[in-house]
């Protein structure tokens, strides 16, 4: 404890020698309040930093839209309808009412046994391979590197020719949530290639004419 | 049995060290959290399995509240030598003819978000009363007349040309708005956006057949 040693005096004259005080402190309060604040600011700083989730829309400018769109096959692209009251419908391939039979549209919810089982299954030659080497990586059988799993994933991905390519469309009426637990699905299944675009009017009415 | 007597020790123990690490541990969290000032509004966001954290510097901030208003935000910069804040103010001030004095920019520069028109920056910056500074929180106006938003994001951008674009969205809010909010932020060539998240784990897993 805080013991201050004094230093002997020896004066001349007077032989007066100070009392000894021991100068003990007890510091078991201060310690208390010590570990409660730094408790405090140490889970303050660790919560503190909200989590982001990346996306990259598609440029638009006048360049891009001269550009010659890239050919995509009708039966790998699955397009997500987003509308109010949390309802979300999807359909394979295009629709073009020039050119029919219109494709059939199916309406789903965000649960797991909704879009995501359906995505899955459609994904999942890319979901297997990801997991497999997620799974040695965390068993410890394969060692690497962060980056590098990260560019294996993306080869994997990048690899598979048959992976759905997803393309999402909200109406005015839907929520904000809603996009964001689409995008999040797409991360959850290991979707390649996704992007958010808008609307077009043939799809709008396909969901009013939707089955409920 | 003659009974056995144990020496009585006091309990004291030295607490000194323990004392010495946390006061150091103490100094070095106090010093290191960053307290930030309050929010313009609540915003409740969407839950996602994303793990990323956001960078905590060189990032501007869209927040949309759910009722469908814009609030804008933006950092500092890295240190204390970098003034974003005041410089973005300054220009916003020349593109609207308002000029504001350096003590609105000091001022300015020390809080968080905001949502109002620019006008009403200087009412605003100089309200003491918290409610009534909620009331001005009007939201930023992004109409095609006066595109406010777009202003901000296109001097923000030349202010701090490294700046990354996060887009905080409460749960509620509509698609549309934050539709609008993106399409002002490609205009200003952004393309790629932070959506500000909350982590929750979600486990996916393929059925056998």
């Amino acid at each position: 404890m805080g013991e201050i040693i004094e230093g002997e005096k020896h004066e001349k004259g007077a032989k007066r020698r100070p009392k000894k005080h021991s100068t003990n402190i007890d510091m078991t309060p201060m310690v208390d309040l010590m570990c409660l604040l730094i408790t405090f600011f140490m889970l303050t700083t660790a919560f503190s930093k909200p989590k982001v989730m990346e996306i990259t829309m598609p440029e638009k400018n006048a360049d891009t839209a001269n550009q010659k769109k890239p050919e995509i096959a009708a039966d790998r692209t699955v397009n997500i309808l987003i509308t109010g009251n949390d309802e979300v419908y999807y359909y394979i391939g295009l629709a073009n009412p020039n050119k029919p039979p219109m494709p059939v549209l199916y309406k789903t919810n965000y649960s797991a046994d909704g879009m995501r089982k359906f995505l899955l299954e459609k994904n999942q030659n890319v979901f297997k391979q990801v997991t497999e080497l997620k799974d040695k990586v965390l068993k410890g059988t394969l060692v690497m590197a962060d980056s590098v799993l990260n560019r294996k994933i993306k080869e994997i991905k990048k690899a598979d020719k048959k992976s759905p390519i997803v393309l999402i469309k909200a109406d005015e009426k839907a929520k904000y949530r809603n996009i964001v637990d689409i995008i999040d699905e797409m991360a959850i299944c290991n979707i390649a290639q996704y992007a958010v675009v808008d609307i077009a009017p043939i799809e709008l009415d396909m969901i009013k004419n939707a089955p409920k | 049995m003659p009974k056995i007597k144990m020496p009585v020790k006091s309990p004291h123990i030295d607490m000194t060290p323990m004392v010495d690490l946390f006061s150091l541990l103490l100094t070095f969290f106090m010093l290191t959290t960053s307290f930030r000032p309050p929010e313009a509004a609540l915003i409740d966001t969407p839950f996602s399995v994303s793990e990323k954290q956001a960078p905590d510097r060189d990032l501007i901030t869209v927040s949309i509240s759910k009722d469908n208003k814009i609030f804008f935000m933006m950092d500092n910069g890295p240190d204390s030598t970098t003034h974003y804040r005041s410089d973005l103010l300054k220009q916003m001030g020349q593109r609207y003819n308002i000029p504001f004095s350096a003590k609105e920019l000091d001022k300015f520069s020390k809080l968080n978000s905001f949502g109002m028109p620019v006008n009403f920056m200087r009412t605003w910056l100089h309200a003491e009363d918290s409610k009534e500074k909620e009331k001005m929180q009007v939201g930023i106006p992004t109409d095609s007349t006066d595109n406010q938003l777009a202003m901000w994001v296109r001097f923000a951008r030349l202010v701090n040309p490294r700046a990354d674009v996060a887009i905080k969205g409460d749960g509620n809010a509509d698609y549309k708005t934050v539709k609008k909010v993106m399409d002002i932020m490609q205009e200003n060539k952004v393309n790629k956006f932070n959506l500000v998240t909350s982590l929750q784990k979600e486990e996916a897993k393929l059925e056998n057949k």
